[in-house]
């Protein structure tokens, strides 16, 4: 039976670059996906692409490109990636210019658009899933409106012998699922066969999480060789079946534990996966070890697609002021508390509503709260007043009255930071599929 | 005994939910954490930070329990004040929760 080997070159768009490499020349793949957008990425890179109308995808896809590209034309190893962001043609014709530099003869890559629906979801009758407030409300804070696109258009740009296709939102899985589709001409309605592809998708998607990133705990889960960690592997036949695996000699591990807990990683019902290609459902999925880091997931099922489509609204949302000055030694704790009041007074003497604001010690109570840290005695602590507001001058003054602790606060306070940045924020709703075109340019060299 | 003897965890946040999961290393002891890390548990645990309700999922056959925290991450990720935003810390909590070995069947 026909295998295919896909392996996950990127889990966020900051990921580690080296690994990719890796899996690109010893990984013996079929292909290499790059899965690189956060829920706020495509605002962020829309906003890259008013400034500059060549700019707009991912920060990091010139330096991926230029690890990659060679080993993938030589061994004939496929890219599909999300790093398009913002501006996937314009992604592509950067890779086109790579390409040259390297002294590629031909490459075709496919550029998948029809994700940015900002002008359908500003002119229609829609509600942000979160609160149901109107979209048309928030009409003049709207930056971006992305839609969540299936495989299909990335099944046709390698029917039209793409050997990279780039694209903008996409569901995650489906940068997987389209392979699959392609290669093994799965039928868009066999849901055992379409799930076990999102499936393989959803365990690769966050790349070294499958592999023992994010999961050594000391004395507990020692991961061997975490700072070799190697990529992921999925083998997929046409039958369906999956396998996870990394690339030999990599360091990490892929055990059950660790592909339980991708399995489950930003799940919410394991029963009802709404992906746009299939409604997957996790819940009866087994793992099962057949080797060391060869592990194999099945019993994924599903049922028919949902008929809306999720999108990604991004908007500019005020700003956000963060300042922190540290306190270490003797005392430390109650002479940051003392800070911590005396600037709650100052703060709200001045009469700003803040949209948000909170007071806390980094290093006792910042991240879990108070119940939580009820009983430590941290020997350095960092004071930290957050706040949300709707103007730059009303965060300004909340991190200028932070550093004054030098000189107008309790003893000792040292290291002070002040950082305010603009809040681009995201809601989403749902569309009717109908209302969403996705469509592909090849163009090549 | 704490549930870090017996399971690990992970978190992922969607919107400004907090995804909890909680996995036995050894399958035999499932029916343990399924009984004691219970829904009113976590809510307690987490009562800081959780504003809305707690849902749990069980998955036997993996020896798995995922949470799901509703209005968990003040606001959402990309709104949040917190240091971790993500809420990613969250899963080292929910293994210092004490089990009553003594319940085990």
């Amino acid at each position: 039976m026909r295998i295919i080997r896909l392996g996950a070159g990127a889990g966020y768009s900051g990921d580690r670059i080296l690994p990719a490499v890796e899996l690109a020349e010893k990984g013996n793949i079929d292909y290499l996906i790059f899965e690189c957008l956060a829920e706020r990425t495509v605002a962020l890179a829309q906003l890259e692409k008013i400034k500059n109308s060549n700019l707009g995808f991912d920060p990091l896809l010139k330096d991926r490109m230029r690890a990659v590209l060679l080993t993938c034309k030589e061994k004939r190893v496929k890219i599909i990636t999300n790093m398009g962001a913002a501006n996937p043609k314009a992604a592509a014709e950067e890779i086109l210019d790579i390409a040259k530099e390297l002294g590629i003869q031909s490459l075709k890559i496919g550029v998948v658009s029809g994700d940015d629906v900002l002008s359908v979801v500003i002119s229609g009758d829609f509600l942000t899933m979160e609160a149901g407030d109107p979209i048309s409300a928030l009409k003049n804070k709207i930056i971006s409106a992305n839609a969540y696109l299936g495989c299909e258009p990335i099944v046709e740009a390698l029917k039209l012998g793409a050997d990279i296709v780039i694209t903008g939102r996409v569901s995650d899985p489906a940068l997987f699922l389209a392979p699959l589709m392609y290669e093994f001409d799965w039928s868009a309605s066999d849901w055992k066969l379409l799930s076990q592809g999102i499936l393989a998708g959803h365990l690769l998607e966050c790349a070294a999480q499958v592999t023992g990133g994010y999961f050594a705990d000391p004395g507990y889960r020692d991961v061997p060789n975490l700072e070799n960690l190697g990529f992921p592997i999925a083998e997929v036949s046409e039958d369906g079946a999956v396998i996870i695996t990394k690339v030999e000699g990599s360091g990490g591990y892929v055990t059950k534990a660790t592909c339980s807990a991708q399995l489950l990683y930003e799940i919410d019902d394991p029963s009802q996966y709404f992906q746009p290609d299939i409604t997957a459902d996790f819940s009866k999925v087994t793992i099962t070890e057949l080797a060391p880091n060869r592990i194999k997931v099945e019993n994924a099922g599903g049922a028919e697609r949902p008929s809306d489509i999720k999108v990604t609204i991004g908007l500019r949302d005020g700003f956000i002021g963060d300042g922190q000055i540290s306190y270490a030694g003797v005392g430390a704790v109650s002479r940051g508390q003392l800070a911590l009041q005396v600037l709650q007074k100052r703060i709200e003497a001045s009469g700003t509503q803040f949209l948000d604001i909170r007071y806390e010690l980094i290093g006792l109570n910042a991240i879990h709260g108070d119940h939580l840290s009820q009983g430590y005695e941290p020997y350095e602590v960092r004071v930290r007043v957050a706040a949300r507001a709707n103007t730059i001058k009303e965060a300004e003054f909340v991190v200028n009255e932070v550093e004054a602790m030098y000189l107008n606060g309790p003893a000792g306070g040292g290291g002070a930071t002040k950082l305010v940045r603009e809040v681009i924020s995201v809601v989403s709703t749902l569309i009717p599929r109908e209302l969403i075109k996705p469509s592909v340019l090849i163009l090549e060299l | 005994m704490l549930l870090r003897d017996i399971a690990h965890s992970r978190t992922g946040d969607k919107g400004n939910r907090s995804i909890i999961s909680v996995i036995a290393y050894d399958i035999h002891d499932f029916p343990l954490i399924e009984s004691q890390v219970t829904i009113e548990r976590v809510k307690l645990l987490y009562k800081d930070i959780v504003k809305g309700r707690v849902e749990r999922f069980s998955l036997p056959q993996l020896g798995a329990l995922n949470f799901i925290l509703h209005d968990a991450l003040g606001g959402g990720v990309t709104k949040s004040l917190a240091l971790d935003a993500h809420g990613k810390s969250l899963s080292s909590a929910i293994l210092s929760m004490e089990i009553d070995q003594s319940m085990k069947s």
